[in-house]
C-alpha cells in the first residue's frame, strides 16, 4: 500500500462510467443492495471482497448481461441501463468475463478477429496485442481449449482490447492462476492505460489489487463496506470491510444500510 | 452387378440427404434446434418452385436461383421471430411450436394444394436420363448432379465457416454466445443468418428431391426430416463431412434393403439409425459429447 | 407476510400443510356425478352423440398421457402413435384368434405397457430433441414392420372381427361405456400417481435435475414408469379407437395426427396441468365439429393456436381460469398454511 501507485487519474470531475443505487437479484437473492461508484477516466478502480459478495454481478450488471432490479448504470453521462451487452460493448464498454470464456473451437487468431469484428476506431489492433504478447504470433493458429491458463487470460485481454474500448472491465484476472503469472498478467496494465484506457477490475486477491488500483471498493453480501484510496485505507481497515467484522471505521463514509 | 448398382446409386442418393442434413446440423449446431419442420420447409421450396415454373415458365433450373434466396430470407426472418422467441423460453417450447409449426405446413399444403404428389422437371433428359459405364452399370444424370451439388454446397459452407467473418461468428456464437456479446455481436443476429444458410441449403434439396423423386405434403416428415435427422446422427454432430458421410451411409443401407426386399428400402435406412442412436449417438465421426 | 413475521408464526408452531387452499372434497364428488351421467348417455342421446363422445374420450386420454409425459416428465414424444397403433393391433390380433374385442381391451393395454420396456431403453438415454425425432423413427419404424404381415391386414389393413351378430345399438353403448372406463381409469390413475411420490419426484426433477438426483430421487426409474404408462394409456386409447371403428388400418391408427392432436390438445388447455388435457379437448371436439366440412383448416388452426398458446400463454386455458379463481380440481400439490389465515404459495 504504499508502493507507488500503477496509475493516476488523468483528471478528476466527469466520470467515465456511473453506477447509481444499483439493485440486482438473483431470482428471490438479493445480489447487490444499492451500489454506488463512480469510475474516473485514466483510473484503475478495483473492487473486492469475497466470494459471493457481488463482485461479479456488479460487472455483469455493468456489462448488460444482467438486468437490475433498480438503479442505473450511466456512461459518459449517458443513461445505459436499458441498453443491450453488445450495444454496450460497440460503445466502448467491454468486459473480459470470468473464467475467460474463449471460443473454444477458434483458434488464437480467430477469437481476436472475432473481438475486432465490431471494434471502434482506436489504438488497439491485432498487431498490437501481437506485440505485447510476445508468444502470441507464433502460436496464433492454435487452438484457445489447447493453451495454458495464463495464456488465455491473455488472449481473452486481448480479444477485449482490439475491439478498442473506453472503459475495461476486468472479472477475477487471477482465477486459477499461478502468483507469478497473475503478476506477470497485471503488469501489462500500464501498457493498457497508456493507450487512454480506463480499468474497472474485480478482483479477489486483495494485495494485487491495492498494488495496482487507484481508488478500492470493498464489497460484502452486496453493500459497500469501504471505498478509498489504497494509500488512505490501513490493512486492518480492509480486512474488517472484507470480512464484516463490526466496529470497522472506514476511510470515507460507507455506505450504511440497516437490515430490511 | 445389380448390387454394385444399387451400392453406387445409394452413396450417390447420400449427397441428396446431405443437402437435407446440413442445416439441420448447422441449426441444432448452433443455436441447438431441432427444427420439427425442417423437412416441411424443403417441400415448401419445392412447391413454391413448381409454382414459379408453372406462372414464369423459367427454366427448371433457374427456380432455384429464385426460391433459394427467397427460402434464405424466410431463414432469417422465421429465426428472428418465431424461432428466438420459442428458444427464449425454452426447449420444450421450441419442440412444440417446430411441431406446431410442421402440422400448419402440411395442413396447410394439403388444403391448397390436395394430397398429390407432384414433380419437377419430369420432362428433362436430365431428369430421367441416365449413362452407362460398361454394360452393366447404369447412373442416373441427375443424382450425379446433385452428389456434385452436395459435395460443393458442403466445400461452400466449409469455406464460409472457417474463412468469412459471419462464419467465424457463427462459430464463436456456437461456443458461448454470451461471450460473444461481450465482443460486440448480437447473437440473434447470427442465428438469423445461420438460420438462412440452413433454409437455404434444405430449400435446395427440396427441389432436388421434387425431381428425383415426387414431392407430396406429408413428405416433410414421411421422408426429409427423418433422412436428414439420420444422416446427421450417424455421420455425428458438428461435422459438416459427417453429414455426407451419414448420409451416404444411410443411402447404401436403404440400397441393401431394397435389394432384400423391394419394399424395405425405408425400413432399412431407419433400423440403421435406430442402431447408432442406440449404440453411438454421437455418430461415426464427433466432435462433441452428445448434448 | 415478511420473512420475519413468517419464521416468527413457524416458531410458534402454528403451520400444517394441507393439499388444497379451499375445501374442494365438493370436487371429487362433482367427478363421480358427471361420470354417472355420462354413463348414462347411451340411454339418452342418439348413437351419432355417442359416437362423438367416444373420439372425444380417445383424445382426453391421449391428451392426458402426453401431458404426462410432457408436461411432467419433461420428455417431449412425438412417436406416440406407436403405442396406439400397437393398443389397436394387438385388439385385433387377439380378436382374429376369438377373444372378444372388449374383453382384449385391457389386454392390449397391458401389452403396450410391456412394449414400452424396450423402446424406453432404446430411447431413454436421448434429451429433448434427439428423444423428439427418436420417438417419431420408432413409431415409423413399428408401422413399417407391422405392415409386413399380411395375417393382420398388411398394409392395407383389416376389419375387426368379434362383432358378428351384436345388436348395432348394444355395440354402440359398449364402445361408448368402454372408452367412458378408459378415460376414467386414466385420469383417475395420473392423479393418483402424481400425488404419490412419483409427483413429488417429478416436480422436484422439473425444478432441479441435478439437485433431485443428488438428494437421492430415482429420477430414471420415475422416467421409465411414466413412459411405460403413457404407453399402457395410448395403448387402451388405440384399442378403444379399433373397436370404435370397427377396422384397424395402419396409416390411421399409426398416423402422426394422434400426437398432433394430443400435443395441441394438451398445450391449449394447459400444459402440466391435469385438467388442461380436459380443456384441451373440449376446445378440439368444438372446433373439429365446427370445422368439419374444411377437412384439414381445423388441423392449421389448432396448431396456429397452440402455438400461440406456447409462446404467449404458456400455463394454457386452465391456466388462466386457475389464475382467476384459484382453484384445483385435481390437487397434486402442497400448500403450506399458517394458523392465522392462508399462508404463500408452496
Amino acid at each position: 500500500m504504499t508502493e507507488p501507485q500503477a496509475s493516476q487519474p488523468q483528471e478528476t470531475g466527469t466520470p467515465l462510467l456511473e453506477v447509481r443505487d444499483l439493485v440486482v437479484h438473483h431470482g428471490q437473492l438479493r445480489a447487490l443492495d444499492a451500489i454506488s461508484l463512480t469510475v474516473l477516466p485514466g483510473e484503475v478502480y478495483a473492487i473486492i471482497g469475497a466470494n459471493g459478495a457481488g463482485k461479479s454481478t456488479l460487472l455483469r450488471t455493468i456489462a448488460g448481461l444482467h438486468r437490475p432490479t433498480s438503479g442505473s448504470v450511466i456512461f459518459d453521462g449517458r443513461d445505459v441501463s436499458a441498453v443491450r451487452p453488445e450495444r454496450r460493448a460497440t460503445q466502448g464498454i467491454v468486459m473480459v468475463p470470468e473464467g475467460r470464456r474463449l471460443f473454444g473451437s477458434l483458434s488464437v487468431e480467430e477469437n481476436l478477429k472475432v473481438g475486432a469484428t465490431y471494434a471502434r476506431q482506436g489504438p488497439w489492433n491485432i498487431e498490437r496485442v501481437y506485440e505485447m504478447f510476445a508468444w502470441m504470433r507464433e502460436r496464433r493458429n492454435q487452438l484457445t481449449a489447447q493453451l495454458s491458463g495464463g495464456e488465455q487470460q491473455s488472449v481473452a485481454i486481448g480479444r477485449a482490447l482490439v475491439s478498442n474500448p473506453r472503459v475495461l472491465l476486468l472479472d477475477e484476472l487471477s482465477l486459477g492462476l499461478a502468483p507469478v503469472v497473475v503478476q506477470r498478467i497485471y503488469g501489462m496494465l500500464p501498457q493498457i492505460l497508456e493507450t487512454g484506457l480506463t480499468v474497472l477490475l474485480v478482483e479477489q486477491d486483495v494485495s494485487q489489487a491495492l498494488r495496482v488500483a487507484s481508488r478500492i471498493q470493498c464489497l460484502l453480501e452486496g453493500r459497500t463496506t469501504l471505498e478509498g484510496s489504497p494509500a488512505d485505507v490501513t490493512a486492518d481497515q480492509v480486512e474488517a470491510a472484507y470480512f464484516g467484522l463490526t466496529g470497522a471505521a472506514s476511510a470515507s463514509p460507507a455506505d450504511d444500510r440497516s437490515e430490511a | 452387378m445389380a448390387w454394385v448398382n444399387a451400392i453406387i446409386q445409394g452413396i450417390l442418393t447420400g449427397g441428396l440427404y446431405a443437402l437435407f442434413a446440413c442445416g439441420l446440423s448447422l441449426m441444432f449446431g448452433v443455436m441447438k434446434v431441432v427444427n420439427l419442420a425442417h423437412g416441411d420447409l424443403a417441400v415448401i421450396a419445392g412447391y413454391i418452385a413448381i409454382g414459379v415454373i408453372t406462372v414464369t415458365h423459367v427454366p427448371v433450373l433457374w427456380s432455384v436461383v429464385i426460391v433459394v434466396p427467397v427460402m434464405a430470407v424466410l431463414g432469417y426472418v422465421l429465426q428472428r421471430t418465431l424461432i428466438q422467441s420459442s428458444l427464449d423460453r425454452g426447449v420444450l417450447t421450441t419442440l412444440i411450436v417446430t411441431f406446431g409449426l410442421s402440422v400448419v405446413i402440411e395442413n396447410g399444403l394439403l388444403q391448397f394444394f390436395t394430397a398429390n404428389s407432384r414433380g419437377i422437371g419430369a420432362e428433362m433428359t436430365l431428369v430421367t436420363g441416365s449413362f452407362k459405364i460398361g454394360s452393366q452399370i447404369e447412373i442416373a444424370y441427375l443424382l450425379l448432379l446433385i452428389f456434385a451439388v452436395a459435395v460443393a454446397v458442403l466445400l461452400g459452407l466449409q469455406y464460409f465457416l472457417s474463412r468469412s467473418k459471419y462464419g467465424r461468428l457463427i462459430r464463436a456464437v456456437a461456443d458461448d454466445k454470451e461471450a460473444a456479446q461481450l465482443a460486440g455481436a448480437d447473437y440473434r443476429h447470427v442465428f438469423g443468418i445461420a438460420a438462412g444458410v440452413a433454409f437455404g441449403t434444405v430449400a435446395l434439396g427440396g427441389i432436388a428431391f421434387g425431381m428425383y423423386s415426387n414431392l407430396d405434403p406429408t413428405t416433410g416428415t414421411d421422408t426429409i426430416l427423418l433422412f436428414a435427422f439420420a444422416a446427421v446422427v450417424i455421420g455425428g454432430l458438428g461435422s459438416l463431412w459427417g453429414t455426407l458421410l451419414g448420409g451416404v451411409v444411410l443411402g447404401v443401407a436403404q440400397q441393401i434393403g431394397a435389394q432384400i426386399n423391394i419394399s424395405d428400402e425405408l425400413l432399412a435406412g431407419y433400423i440403421v439409425f435406430l442402431v447408432v442412436l442406440v449404440l453411438r449417438p454421437q455418430g461415426l465421426i464427433s466432435r462433441r459429447a452428445q448434448p | 407476510m415478511s420473512l420475519a413475521t413468517q419464521t416468527e408464526a413457524g416458531l410458534t408452531g402454528n403451520f400444517r400443510v394441507t393439499r388444497s387452499r379451499r375445501n374442494v372434497v365438493w370436487t371429487g364428488g362433482g367427478a363421480l356425478i358427471v361420470v354417472v351421467v355420462l354413463a348414462f348417455f347411451p340411454y339418452i342421446v342418439y348413437s351419432g352423440t355417442t359416437a362423438i363422445l367416444v373420439q372425444g374420450f380417445i383424445v382426453l386420454t391421449l391428451a392426458s398421457m402426453w401431458n404426462l409425459l410432457a408436461g411432467y416428465a419433461g420428455l417431449v414424444s412425438v412417436g406416440q402413435q406407436a403405442f396406439v397403433g400397437l393398443g389397436a393391433y394387438f385388439v385385433l390380433i387377439l380378436a382374429l384368434h376369438g377373444f372378444s374385442p372388449f374383453a382384449a381391451l385391457p389386454v392390449a393395454a397391458i401389452g403396450c405397457g410391456v412394449a414400452a420396456l424396450p423402446l424406453w431403453w432404446l430411447v431413454s438415454r436421448l434429451r429433448s430433441g434427439y428423444f423428439a425425432i427418436a420417438t417419431w423413427v420408432l413409431a415409423a419404424t413399428v408401422m413399417l414392420i407391422i405392415e409386413k404381415f399380411t395375417s393382420i391386414g398388411g398394409g392395407s389393413g383389416m376389419p375387426l372381427p368379434g362383432f358378428t351378430g351384436m345388436n348395432p345399438t348394444l355395440l354402440t353403448a359398449y364402445t361408448y361405456w368402454a372408452g367412458l372406463i378408459v378415460t376414467v381409469l386414466a385420469l383417475a390413475g395420473i392423479y393418483l400417481l402424481l400425488r404419490g411420490r412419483l409427483g413429488l419426484v417429478l416436480t422436484a426433477v422439473r425444478d432441479d435435475e441435478v439437485a433431485a438426483r443428488s438428494s437421492g430421487s430415482r429420477v430414471g426409474l420415475a422416467r421409465l414408469l411414466v413412459f411405460v404408462v403413457a404407453g399402457i394409456g395410448c395403448g387402451a386409447a388405440g384399442a378403444v379407437l379399433a373397436i370404435s371403428q370397427l377396422q384397424v388400418q395402419p396409416s390411421a391408427v399409426f398416423s402422426i395426427q394422434w400426437t398432433a392432436e394430443m400435443a395441441f390438445a394438451t398445450i391449449i388447455g394447459g400444459l402440466g396441468t391435469i385438467e388442461g388435457p380436459i380443456i384441451g379437448t373440449v376446445v378440439y371436439m368444438v372446433l373439429q365439429q365446427t370445422l368439419q366440412s374444411y377437412n384439414a383448416w381445423y388441423l392449421i388452426i389448432l396448431g396456429l393456436v397452440a402455438m400461440a398458446v406456447a409462446l404467449f400463454a404458456r400455463r394454457g386455458l386452465w391456466g388462466l381460469i386457475d389464475e382467476r379463481l384459484n382453484i384445483r380440481l385435481f390437487p397434486v400439490g402442497y400448500w403450506l398454511r399458517s394458523g392465522q389465515g392462508d399462508g404463500p404459495d408452496s
